[in-house]
């Protein structure tokens, strides 16, 4: 699984990052970034779909591998 | 349970004459929005002066949060102030970011967003948690308290004076003044100037001495910065961005502890699961930011927007109803109960868009912090007499009486 993060969407609302740090983290200015260039060990596709379920701007989607 | 709100005229029709200070809306406004997202999705109302608009929906509220600037910030309260007090309406609250359209809503939100990233918050966890400690060790032994006066309300303004580097002596003082300038003066323009004018008065005494003598915090941080659009007006920006930390900060963050202890003290089932599992502290957080969502915001029409089957015309007002949307049955399941295990969870508590909330780390470090504290040492609590719990409405929703027995 890979995840991307949609820049112009994301507004720091820093949800992905309270639930999942292990796959994203965050800027000074709360912009969130995918680490490991977004893909998703396969332990952690729950907590991948848990972050794309609870993003307020739905900023964060699967991407093709 | 009753409103703090005066009493209004009564509502005949919610579709075309609503009324958010109206008490049933106040005390409980989950039926309402129910009843107008079937049937008028887009609620309107001329009351109090000015054509405002109620969305209901989730999606139309996450919509009409992204028209910017033609929905303008520049006075987001959710009551305007008459023109014929011949008061500049465009300084009912001068706070940007909050206040502010891009490109200043830009450059002053930058300014803050660091101090509020989730690490940099971590720093204030010590200082909140022992506050917490200490306000319950004045109410223990005796078995009740008022868990919104003697506890949530006391939370936030001390943070706020803690981290703004202000005497805090001054934290009861702070309180008046936004419940002044927020909740009784939404109803009574010269109150609300009278606290506008006091906080700003404050305000601009502390910035300037900073600004003559710096010391080590944070508003002489804020005015230190690099901002190229801030040079030569340096006092004047931080005293802005300093009311908004003041004002929305403090009766906002205490309204969500409010209604989180409000809830966990009427629901015996959640609060019994809550304390004997407190890996459920973050999902519950979550559902109760959702189910009681304290803050409506105002944007205000500056050319006619069409909507759907409406058109906001330029001058009318749009209320960013963050706390009807989350209530949404197409946005959420089983949207009218409180599940403090929902796992998804795309609440708007915090609003969307380029004006999300920029304190939202620090409101949910001062939550979790209150409510992890309470929990741990008074596990068991009800509220004793629920026909004495009042609620403030408008604005921001929450208790401001909640006799709690333990």
């Amino acid at each position: 699984m890979k995840i991307r993060i949609d820049a112009e969407k994301c507004q720091g609302h820093n949800r992905c990052f309270a639930l999942a740090p292990e796959l994203v983290d965050v800027d000074d200015y709360g912009a969130a970034f995918v680490l490991n260039d977004g893909i998703v060990p396969d332990d952690l596709a729950d907590k991948a779909q848990l972050i794309i379920d609870n993003c307020p701007e739905f900023a964060i989607e699967e991407v093709a591998e | 349970m009753t409103a703090t709100t005066p009493p209004t005229e009564p509502v005949e029709d919610w579709t075309t004459d609503y009324d958010i200070f109206d008490a049933d809306y106040v005390t409980d406004p989950t039926p309402i929005w129910k009843d107008l997202r079937s049937g008028c999705p887009m609620a309107r109302t001329d009351r109090r002066g000015i054509r405002s608009w109620l969305p209901t929906k989730y999606d139309d509220v996450q919509a009409l949060a992204k028209i910017v600037p033609e929905l303008s910030s520049k006075d987001p309260l959710v009551v305007t102030l008459p023109t014929d007090m011949g008061i500049d309406n465009s300084s009912g609250l001068s706070a940007p970011p909050i206040s502010a359209d891009p490109p200043e809503q830009v450059w002053t939100r930058r300014m803050i967003l660091p101090a509020f990233a989730p690490r940099a918050v971590e720093s204030h966890r010590q200082f909140t948690q022992d506050l917490c400690n200490r306000l319950i060790d004045g109410f223990i032994d005796s078995g009740e308290c008022d868990g919104a006066v003697d506890y949530a309300q006391q939370i936030p303004p001390r943070v706020i004076a803690h981290m703004l580097g202000f005497d805090p002596e001054k934290a009861d003082d702070f309180t008046t003044w936004v419940r002044g300038a927020l909740e009784l003066g939404l109803f009574d323009p010269v109150i609300r100037v009278k606290y506008r004018d006091i906080i700003q008065t404050f305000l601009i005494d502390e910035v300037r001495s900073r600004w003559e003598n710096p010391r080590d915090d944070y508003l002489s941080e804020l005015l230190a910065l690099d901002v190229p659009e801030m040079k030569g007006r340096e006092v004047q920006v931080v005293v802005g961005i300093a009311n908004l930390l003041l004002i929305a900060g403090i009766d906002t963050t205490w309204s969500s502890i409010g209604s989180a202890l409000f809830h966990m003290g009427t629901h015996p089932e959640d609060r019994r699961r809550l304390a004997a599992d407190d890996t459920l502290f973050p999902t519950a957080l979550e559902e109760m930011l959702r189910f009681y969502s304290p803050v409506t915001m105002a944007r205000m029409a500056q050319e006619d927007v069409p909507f759907g089957d409406i058109v906001i015309k330029s001058g009318e007002k749009v209320l960013m109803n963050f706390p009807g949307a989350n209530h949404d049955e197409d946005a959420f399941e089983d949207a009218d109960k409180v599940l403090i295990d929902r796992t998804r969870n795309r609440h708007i508590a915090f609003g969307s868009g380029i004006h999300r909330c920029a304190g939202s780390n620090l409101a949910r470090l001062e939550m979790d912090v209150a409510l992890r504290t309470w929990f741990a040492r008074i596990p068991e609590f009800e509220v004793s007499d629920p026909g004495g719990v009042t609620w403030a409405g408008g604005q921001v929703r929450g208790p401001r009486r909640l006799p709690v027995s333990f």
